[in-house]
């Protein structure tokens, strides 16, 4: 039926990816200086993996993009617009940038299905057919869809990040956050969460990922940034980064990472 | 006189089911009522509205210090002797709804406690998620921590919806004649038997509650979500 999907209908489900551009944002956290100028342009359709210590503000900074962290000067802008701070236009935005939780977080009390149509029926206004259309699609293409009437406790850690995945797309968001997807999963289903999101990456989606999988970094990474304090402290391609670190703290934190 | 010819006599001379008919209704409407306005104070208390959580805090603590027995006699000396207010041109109806009002509102703020610990079983994590997708703050209430928060509330629900059954009993204070005014009458008229007419009583709230206990587990476990 369909003229515009010639690679099998799987692609084109995202939207073209939007610019995030971060200009002078601090935040504290009490006394505690936990964003400290940051300054980090991400192009469309880019992926940027942030990398560094523990503390030293990777979720942090992920989340001021959604606005689940407040931030206390600077701005946050996506596509040139400011984040909204509150209400509706928040709510709207936040529909329009993804996020994947380390903890999956699938709602514990609604189906796989219904995990996914939630957003579309209840933020969009589709119908359930349209929404359930659509989330069998995004099933299908994450690899679940057999799954659909289950509830999320009875799936695998694999499956609910990719369900959880589903979920995001399911907004037609045009940014998606990812922070540490795979590091509450058993080693053989970090793969299959991978090369989901690098799958999307290829699609031309903006993502701007956490994660210590240095093989996902260099194969779907146009960047790294490397932060240390709540400050970046180096920023390079993957290929660069990992074999020419140029900070101490980056030589330092490789060294950690890579000698385990 | 046998027990059983105590009990009999006393079932023959006053209509007991129909007494304790008036404490089930009484604890009917008082528990949809308690429910619903004890859903609202706890979405107040554990709403972004920092004026709202306070309002909500506050019904919390003083109604919850206040004896039930002030607001039934409150409901009816004040609200009706002195203010004229009615909530219903039939007498005795009229004092059986200010009985529902009151129990209402003393045992919304026990149910408004129960679901906030229910609340308190929901992982941060899911209010996230559904912010994140764009859900606002009424329909992530709504949608995803309220299913959730009562299934994780319903022992301390139930627990509550004990002791409004018992409590019941304090509606003698605004004039309803349910079975603590018979249990009077019997005292006054037939002491005699007075070993009877305790455990007529005892009997009759335990055969109401037991059955919610037992439902209460039953559902708690059955309802309980899966993580
Ligand atoms: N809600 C909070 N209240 C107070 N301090 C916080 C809060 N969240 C994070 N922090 C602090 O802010 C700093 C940055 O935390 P953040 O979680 O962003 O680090 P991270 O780089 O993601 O670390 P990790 O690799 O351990 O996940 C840490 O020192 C942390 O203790
Ligand atoms: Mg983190």
């Amino acid at each position: 039926m369909s003229t515009a999907a010639p690679e099998g209908g799987t692609a084109a489900i995202s939207q073209a990816g939007a610019e995030v551009r971060l200009s002078g944002v601090n935040k504290w956290f009490g006394d505690h200086h936990v964003l400290r100028d940051i300054n980090l342009t991400v192009k469309p359709g880019e992926v940027v993996v942030l990398l560094g210590p523990s503390g030293s503000g990777k979720s942090t900074l992920c989340r001021t993009i959604n606005r689940l962290e407040t931030i206390d000067s600077g701005s946050v802008q996506i596509d040139g617009a400011e984040i909204p701070a509150e209400g509706k236009a928040l709510a709207e935005l936040r529909s329009e940038v993804g996020m994947v939780f380390q903890s999956f977080n699938l709602f514990a009390h609604k189906s796989v299905l219904e995990n996914v149509t939630m957003g579309p029926i209840k933020v969009r206004g589709k119908s359930k057919r349209e929404a359930r259309e659509l989330a069998e699609a995004l099933l299908k293409k994450v690899g679940v869809v057999n799954q659909a009437d289950k509830l999320p406790a009875q799936l695998s850690g694999g499956q609910q990040q990719r369900v959880a995945i589903a979920r995001s797309l399911a907004m037609r968001p045009r940014v998606m956050l990812f922070d540490e997807p795979t590091s509450a999963l058993d080693p053989e289903m970090i793969t299959e969460v991978l090369d989901t999101m690098a799958s999307l990456a290829k699609e031309g989606m903006t993502m701007i990922v956490v994660t210590h999988e240095m093989g996902f970094a260099r194969e779907a990474a146009d960047r790294v940034v490397f932060l240390a304090d709540g400050a970046v402290v180096e920023e390079n391609t993957p290929e660069e980064f990992f074999t020419n670190p140029q900070s101490d703290r980056a030589k330092d934190f490789l060294g950690k990472i890579l000698n385990h | 006189m046998s027990y059983f010819d105590q009990f009999s006599r006393l079932f023959a001379d006053y209509d007991v089911v129909g007494a304790f008919w008036v404490n089930i209704q009484l604890t009917f409407w008082a528990a949809v009522f308690a429910f619903l306005i004890g859903a609202v104070v706890a979405l107040m208390r554990i709403s972004p509205v920092p004026s709202l959580r306070l309002l909500g805090g506050a019904y919390v603590h003083i109604v919850r210090n206040t004896p039930l027995t002030i607001l039934m006699v409150m409901a009816v000396l004040a609200l009706w002797t002195q203010m004229h207010i009615t909530l219903s041109t039939d007498f005795k109806q009229n004092f059986f709804n200010f009985a529902v009002a009151m129990l209402s509102i003393y045992h919304a703020a026990f149910v408004c406690e129960a679901i906030r610990s229910g609340v308190n079983t929901v992982p941060l994590g899911q209010a996230e998620a559904a912010r994140s997708i764009g859900l606002g703050f009424l329909p992530t209430a709504r949608l995803i921590i309220f299913p959730q928060a009562i299934r994780g509330a319903i022992t301390p629900l139930g627990n509550a919806l004990i002791a409004l059954t018992k409590n019941t009993t304090v509606a003698a204070a605004a004039s309803v004649a349910e079975a603590s005014v018979m249990m009077k009458k019997m005292i006054e008229f037939d002491s005699d038997v007075i070993f009877a007419i305790f455990m007529t009583f005892a009997l009759g709230f335990v055969i109401i509650v037991i059955p919610v206990g037992l439902i209460t587990t039953w559902a708690s476990r059955k309802w309980a979500v899966k993580r």
